[in-house]
């Protein structure tokens, strides 16, 4: 529809340039409209198709059933193949996925989305599982599918092109993992398992894919070419990971000295990134690895130095870049279906896809046999069979078919067929059926976890515990490196790459900071002149309402106080212009000061406690602190300099029975207050 | 010779019985027992503070208080021992075993509650069967303790956020004149409900003695 109307554009622009031309000179009529589509086509057409990707992303959640039955990618293959049909329909040729497009535009985001805020601590928990699947899995699955096509014989083709289709479809997609396994909300140790195999598996794609592509090409094996594919995938994979690492060290590094450029700060996060991934695309390494290396390396340094706006700015930006690309894959994938030249031969596509779920399941129950052995939570039956099920193809695989040379590869649209046909097969049967599977098994389901810190706590302590017990027993393991890494990263690595005082932070005092900050904006949210709360998540809300018994004008006095204060933050969280931004007061501030700004805040807090203590403090006579009582704190934390508020703590306490008591309720304290029975 | 040799294996397989761990693990154990005693019978504070791996984990004390706390050895009285035989090294270490893999889902909450029972009295230091707010600072204060520049005000604002959190978690809505005591431990086990100890509190007991490299299981 909107291409019609751009072709009618069009065809006006050309009528009335025309017509300019062939007017002769003295009588040409100054144009007061003229159309020059040329001008703009390109990233007209550009902006066209995203806009028509984010619509359609909106319409699908609009439709109130659709969104829970079937799966976001489905239903963006299906609008693909709907506006391919269209534009064939008007006779011309849809466009293809083109490959350098997929590879170093849409494909990027999307990774490093997923390197950025990839949970750590499970994936490093589970890195031999991961790594057993992704390699030897795609090995497996390569050999098995390459091999048994050759055996079988549907299309008479040699074994290296047999290889080199196995290699191309046998590969875990992360795009099409993502996209479904976003939506099931299956629990951390599967989705880091499926997730973290289809991110690695990348650099034995690469090699594969590039080793059998030179042995077609040149015709002939030799041993010395295995061995040296061997040291290829090695090079590919340390390499990969090699670079994205020194980039994510600069970044960091970079981040360090942004104290007084804030507005650039997301830039050099998506820049470095960027760089690594084109600067391992250079030498063949694997740019999907050199980007999570780079990710996953100057996280948590960036989110040290910067500030509280950049990082939003970064997660939402990022967020939003990925889910656009991922949008455009799909429905590119499905306008490419519509274009491509298709060589349909059925014996040869029914075989690849029952090669490639039997290899999937076989390679998965092999190997997890093999991993239990070595696992302490040993994988179940229902684990295997998500984990298997879950091996979704996607648009990585359609690209690299894509890439193919005709002339070494005569069958290449037969592939392409057997590619797409693949694809959709595992996109739209186990995408949509994985849901109702999923509850069907009763797999466990991700827990929403509250930001809890006595669970922070206790993981900290659990881990000191049982690093200790380690070094007790004399055993060297997993919690033992982990303690000499994290003591030799606070030691050296954090000094240099994060500025100020923050580097000398530990994560419970960050992770606490966090919190507060967190709550604190909760409460400038929730109108907070009705909303008295505690300083927990999980204050109850009932206690606030029950014990304000309070009269009229007492609380007209709390809310012009409490209003104030707020007034002052709501300022700063206004927008500003991008000059206004620059030569902000809080930035001024040495660091010292922030310093003992800091210190002085923490003194300066409030908590509600009815645990006897011996007596901090006496209460003057007449005030009587009960249960009931509850005060309402400002804090700050270091890290953040966006929202300041003043160095005052307003605290009142509310007896449950005595309203008439006066203002002296309304306390200014120094310091925290323990109170204890009078 | 060979009588105490055939006295120890008996001694080992009423272990192994006991605690779950296999013969070979015992006598892993047993290894690392006389390395770290040099060649004595009873196990002393002092030898565990000679690990040289255990001086830089900021709650060293509490790890090695355990090893001696009378409440970790199944014993019903309170206090400390001031030293301990190799039973009572493999029955704290039983702790720290994974559970089976096939074993149903009563003995897995048991499994969990016993290595719950362990941290509650690691941090309940006075036997009292409640963790206080001391006690609860004064475990935060040990957790940041290698940071030099963190003043103990941040351990106490810390401290009193958490038992916060574990007092409106548990009990809620309190009387006009309640008082909140401590956590329980049956408090302790509703707030670290979803930590899945049984899972996060284990160790493999492979390659135990670093003088000879075994591959046990």
């Amino acid at each position: 529809m909107m291409k019609m109307l751009l072709l009618l554009l069009g065809c006006c622009g050309l009528v009335l340039s025309d017509q300019n031309q062939s007017a002769p000179r003295d009588q040409r009529v100054f144009p007061v409209l003229s159309i020059n589509y040329d001008y703009v086509q390109m990233p007209f057409e550009v902006s066209l198709w995203i806009l028509l990707a984010s619509l359609m992303k909106l319409g699908f959640h609009l439709i109130p059933r659709l969104s829970t039955v079937v799966p976001e990618s489905c239903l963006l293959i299906v609008v693909g193949l709907l506006v391919g049909g269209l534009i064939r329909v008007m006779g011309k040729r849809p466009p293809v996925l083109d490959s350098q497009l997929f590879f170093l535009c849409l494909l990027p985001p999307i990774i490093l989305d997923a390197g950025y805020f990839l949970p750590l601590r499970p994936f490093t928990e589970n890195a031999g599982s991961i790594l057993t699947f992704a390699v030897l899995g795609t090995l497996w699955n390569t050999f098995f599918t390459g091999a048994l096509l050759y055996i079988c014989r549907p299309a008479a083709l040699d074994l290296l092109p047999c290889l080199l289709f196995g290699s191309i479809v046998s590969a875990v997609d992360p795009v099409a993992v993502l996209a479904v396994f976003e939506e099931i909300h299956i629990n951390e140790l599967l989705h880091i398992l499926v997730f973290g195999e289809s991110l690695l598996n990348d650099a034995v794609t690469v090699v594969l894919y590039h080793l059998f592509e030179e042995f077609a090409h040149t015709g002939e094996v030799t041993a010395g070419d295995v061995f040296l594919g061997v040291v290829c995938f090695f090079v590919v994979a340390l390499g990969g990971v090699l670079v994205g690492g020194v980039y994510g060290v600069l970044a960091a590094f970079t981040s360090r000295f942004t104290a007084h450029t804030r507005v650039i700060e997301p830039l050099f996060v998506f820049l470095y990134s960027y760089m690594a991934y084109l600067s391992a695309e250079v030498f063949h390494l694997s740019g999907i690895m050199a980007l999570i290396a780079c990710g996953v390396v100057m996280r948590p340094y960036v989110e040290a130095n910067i500030s509280h706006k950049s990082y939003t700015t970064i997660k939402y930006f990022l967020k939003m870049w990925s889910s656009v690309s991922e949008t455009l894959i799909f429905i590119f994938l499905g306008v490419s279906t519509v274009a491509g030249p298709h060589a349909w031969n059925w014996t040869f596509v029914t075989i690849t896809i029952l090669l490639c779920l039997l290899s999937r399941v076989l390679g998965v129950v092999g190997l997890t046999f093999i991993i239990n052995k070595y696992r302490m939570v040993k994988l179940s039956g229902k684990d295997q069979f998500i984990v298997a099920y879950g091996g979704l193809r996607g648009a990585i695989a359609f690209s690299l078919a894509f890439l193919l040379s005709n002339d070494d590869f005569p069958m290449k649209d037969m592939f392409l067929t057997a590619i797409i046909t693949v694809i959709f097969f595992t996109v739209f049967v186990q995408g949509m059926t994985i849901r109702p599977l999923v509850d069907l098994l009763a797999v466990k389901k991700r827990k929403e976890s509250k930001c809890s810190i006595n669970e922070e706590i206790h993981t900290q302590f659990l881990e000191h515990l049982l690093a200790g017990i380690e070094g007790v027993c004399g055993h060297y393991g997993h919690h033992h490196w982990r303690d000499k890494l994290n003591r030799f990263n606070k030691r050296y690595i954090k000094r240099c790459l994060i500025g100020g005082e923050r580097s000398q932070e530990p994560q419970l005092v960050s992770f606490y900071n966090k919190m507060e900050l967190k709550q604190a904006m909760m409460l400038l949210e929730s109108n907070s002149s009705s909303n008295l709360s505690t300083v927990t998540a999980a204050a109850p809300r009932q206690r606030s309402r029950k014990t304000l018994n309070i009269s009229k004008e007492r609380e007209e006095e709390i809310r012009k106080i409490l209003r104030a204060n707020l007034q002052k933050t709501r300022q700063r969280l206004r927008s500003y212009s991008r000059h206004t931004l620059m030569p902000d007061a809080e930035d001024d501030w040495s660091e010292t000061r922030l310093k003992k700004q800091r210190e002085e805040m923490e003194r300066r807090m409030s908590h509600f406690l009815t645990v006897p203590a011996p007596p901090v403090r006496k209460l003057e006579s007449g005030e009587r602190l009960r249960s009931g009582s509850f005060f309402f704190s400002e804090r700050v934390s270091a890290g953040d300099e966006s929202i300041r508020r003043k160095p005052s703590v307003v605290k009142f306490s509310l007896e449950e029975k005595k309203p008439h008591r006066g203002p002296e309720h309304l306390l200014e304290e120094d310091e925290e207050l323990i109170h204890h029975r009078p | 010779m060979g009588a105490s040799q055939s006295g120890r294996a008996h001694t080992f397989r009423d272990l192994a019985d006991k605690t779950g761990f296999s013969i070979e693990q015992i006598n892993n154990l047993h290894n690392r027992f006389t390395y770290l005693t040099q060649d004595e019978d009873t196990l002393r504070r002092e030898h565990l503070e000679n690990i040289s791996d255990l001086a830089l984990n900021p709650i060293r004390r509490q790890i090695i208080e355990a090893f001696f706390d009378k409440r970790n050895l199944g014993e019903k009285e309170k206090g400390s021992l001031q030293e301990i035989g190799f039973q009572e090294f493999v029955t704290v270490l039983s702790f720290f075993r994974p559970p089976k893999p096939r074993i149903a889902d009563e003995e897995m909450r048991n499994i969990k509650k016993e290595k719950l029972r362990f941290l509650f009295n690691m941090h309940d230091t006075d036997n009292d069967g409640v963790i206080t707010l001391d006690e609860y600072r004064r475990v935060v204060e040990e957790l940041l303790s290698s940071y030099e520049t963190i003043g103990a005000e941040t351990a106490k604002a810390i401290s009193d956020a958490a038992m916060l959190e574990v007092a409106s978690v548990t009990v809620g809505q309190m009387g006009p004149d309640e008082f909140y005591e401590g956590i329980t431990f049956e408090q302790f086990t509703q707030i670290l409900r979803n930590l899945e100890i049984e899972t996060k509190m284990n160790i493999h007991f492979w390659n135990l003695d670093t003088r000879t490299v075994q591959c046990g299981k």
